[in-house]
């Protein structure tokens, strides 16, 4: 059974990866890429990591995602422009991607991790706890201070935000609650008598 | 945890004043706080810094060794908290003047420098690189505070798009060695790595580490945003780009080489060498053809960062101690020839042409005199301070046997004399001109002038025991 499950979602990633990258139609790109991550986060399940899982739907299919559609709905770009642009760079990019990938095959070709290393990175946590309660272990203790840096990075990225967006314009009106209820008929009615044939 | 968080008291103290700051800036009257948040900021850092400088002299590791507190990280803290304390008071009359002056900014400057000391600090992959995040993405923001100019907004979104790209190669680098070693921290990298010979994989890691860390220092081949960034960022944003961020960057450089990957020295010894030798060449070169002096200070800035590397690339204790004096002896000469810029004005606009200098000893002699001192320290002229970092870079670098390095960077500063004395020649034997720039009254940036050319004359004396210091700095971290 699991195996099925496991050729279902790869067939699925690779489906979807690929149809994103041939979709003439932007929003189809973006349907597919979502298909491809949920794929990717039933793959994480059979995998045992439900938390990873968890996180790929919740931050990309709900938030990244989510707002490629915005992005690709909202805003007039031309893709058909766009990809002749690229066209023009294609064989330079093929060239270059191709020589990075020899690199690579190379590398890695003689990969060997010694003992020491495969050793450490084998140690898993206690199997009696579960893997969301783990991570919060880890996160909240061992990397205490991490976190509470990823937290201030979280603070500039939003005093940066409202430093280069924010404008205050002099004409604007805006609501003074005090001093609404302060207003009494008295102060806020003036009675003029005014005479036949007299203006103001 | 409470001796832990003893341990990074002082970056604690800095980003807590910085959100108070901006708790009392947002709440209390917006940017006409501005003034007073820049000079509390700047008592902050100044009183960090003695702190800094005035704790126990061993070394502490705290929260599982993510952070190191060691005569490393705080030589590296005193510098970028001084010069940051400095750029920011620098800033205050330019910002006020342009109105650009904005209670953001000196917050941002903080918290950037909170990066800074984590960067330092950094015993583990992870750390390092939320310290980086938290430095670069203060600076982008920064970068771009003079949000209506074109070109600052260009400034930022370079440095941004770039910055990003730069991260990712770290990332890859880290994510590399974490495969090969089997952990991320600093200490843990080193002794897989001496179980055996350095892998393959290993090796792609550090390449890939070192060039996003370059990218940082703005060393060549990773160079191309600094000219740009210099140029199109605010003047004052540009000094502390110039300054405090620079040192963070080679103080994180440092302590990965050496913490993580200090038994394979030969294995990146030579791509030091290289982008050292580049950089110095690049910088001479290419300075050469430049009108804008913002932009001339930034091919200046990548050719004394290939000196600095040089240092490094020694790879020894000595070579350390050389980088860390070249850092702080570059960090005062920049601050005084930032302070020159700052003052430059016609009509009270600013300037930024050299050729606006023409005949400035007749507008102004002891301002031109002082600015002959800096660019003959620059230049590296024996008398001044500037040269005597160089000695160093070049002994650390003759003692391992780098000699053809030390020839190289000695035609490398030849060339770039060049451009450094034609400011001196267009300032003493230029022609007259109509645009001239004004000798208006220095006020505080007179000061800072004034005494970082006198830093560059009285330091050849004993260099203000800077020396000791950094030997001792550096025997912390390489051993």
């Amino acid at each position: 059974m699991s195996v099925f499950a496991f050729y279902l979602f790869a067939i699925c990633v690779i489906a979807g990866g690929l149809f994103t990258v041939i979709s003439r139609n932007p929003v189809h790109s973006v349907l597919w890429l979502i298909l491809s991550f949920l794929s990717a986060a039933g793959l994480f399940v059979l995998l045992g990591a439900e938390f990873v899982a968890m996180l790929l739907i919740i931050v990309y299919v709900g938030a990244v995602a989510v707002l490629f559609l915005f992005v690709v709905m909202m805003l007039d770009i031309d893709f058909a422009e766009l990809k002749a642009e690229m066209a023009k760079y294609m064989p330079l990019a093929l060239l270059i991607g191709l020589i990075i990938l020899m690199q690579f095959v190379m590398a890695f070709g003689a990969w060997e991790s010694n003992a020491a290393a495969e050793g450490l990175r084998a140690q898993v946590t206690d199997p009696q706890v579960m893997n969301t309660a783990a991570l919060g272990l880890i996160l909240y203790d061992e990397y205490f201070l991490v976190f509470q840096l990823s937290g201030l990075i979280l603070l500039v990225a939003m005093i940066g935000a409202i430093v280069l967006t924010l404008r205050h314009r002099g004409d604007v009106k805006r609501q003074d609650v005090v001093a609404q209820m302060m207003r009494d008929p008295a102060k806020a009615i003036k009675i003029h008598d005014v005479k036949p044939g007299q203006g103001l | 945890m409470t001796n832990d968080i003893l341990v990074i008291l002082p970056e604690i103290i800095l980003a807590l004043s910085a959100i108070a700051a901006l708790m009392v800036g947002a709440y209390g009257g917006q940017d006409k706080l501005a003034r007073p948040i820049l000079w509390g900021i700047s008592a902050v850092l100044v009183v960090v810094a003695l702190m800094v400088a005035s704790s126990s002299s061993e070394t502490v590791q705290a929260f599982n060794g993510m952070f190191v507190n060691d005569g490393f990280a705080r030589f590296a803290k005193v510098v970028i908290l001084i010069s940051a304390a400095c750029v920011l008071i620098m800033s205050e009359a330019y910002m006020k003047k342009r109105d650009l002056l904005r209670f953001e900014y000196p917050i941002l400057v903080a918290l950037s420098v909170v990066g800074m000391m984590m960067m330092v600090s950094a015993g583990d992959l992870i750390a390092l690189y939320m310290g980086l995040e938290l430095q670069s993405l203060a600076l982008y923001v920064v970068a771009s505070l003079r949000r209506d100019s074109v070109k600052s907004t260009e400034a930022g979104l370079k440095y941004f798009v770039l910055g990003a790209l730069s991260s990712g190669l770290l990332l890859y680098g880290a994510s590399l060695v974490y495969g090969y070693a089997g952990t991320t921290s600093f200490a843990g990298i080193i002794t897989t790595a001496q179980a055996g010979e350095t892998s393959l994989g290993m090796l792609f890691g550090i390449v890939f580490l070192i060039s996003g860390m370059a990218f940082k220092v703005s060393a060549v081949p990773f160079h191309m945003w600094t000219p740009d960034v210099y140029e199109g960022s605010p003047t004052p944003v540009t000094a502390f780009f110039a300054t405090a961020p620079k040192v963070a960057a080679m103080g994180l450089f440092a302590r990965v080489l050496h913490d993580a990957f200090g038994n394979a020295v030969g294995d990146w010894q030579q791509i030091v060498a290289l982008l050292s030798v580049l950089s110095m060449f690049l910088g001479a070169v290419a300075a050469i053809g430049q009108t804008n002096i913002k932009r001339l200070m930034a091919y200046s800035s990548i050719a004394h960062m290939g000196y600095a590397l040089m240092g490094l690339a020694a790879g020894t204790a000595f070579g350390v101690q050389a980088m860390l004096i070249y850092m702080a002896i570059y960090v005062t000469m920049n601050i005084g020839v930032f302070a020159f810029i700052l003052l430059m004005e016609k009509d009270g606009q600013p300037v930024t042409d050299i050729s606006a200098l023409s005949l400035y000893s007749k507008n102004n002699p002891g301002r031109a005199l002082t600015l002959l001192v800096l660019m003959f320290s620059l230049a590296g002229v024996p008398p001044f301070l500037g040269f005597f970092g160089k000695l160093y870079v070049w002994r650390a670098a003759l003692e391992s046997g780098l000699t053809w390095l030390v020839i190289a960077s000695a035609v490398a500063s030849a060339i770039g004399a060049y451009y450094y004395l034609r400011i001196v020649f267009l300032m003493y034997f230029g022609e007259d001109r109509s645009d001239a720039v004004d000798s208006n009254r220095g006020g505080l940036l007179g000061g800072f002038l004034i005494a970082s050319a006198v830093i560059m004359l009285v330091g050849i004396i004993n260099m203000f025991g800077i020396e000791s210091v950094a030997g001792l700095a550096a025997a912390t971290l390489v051993n």
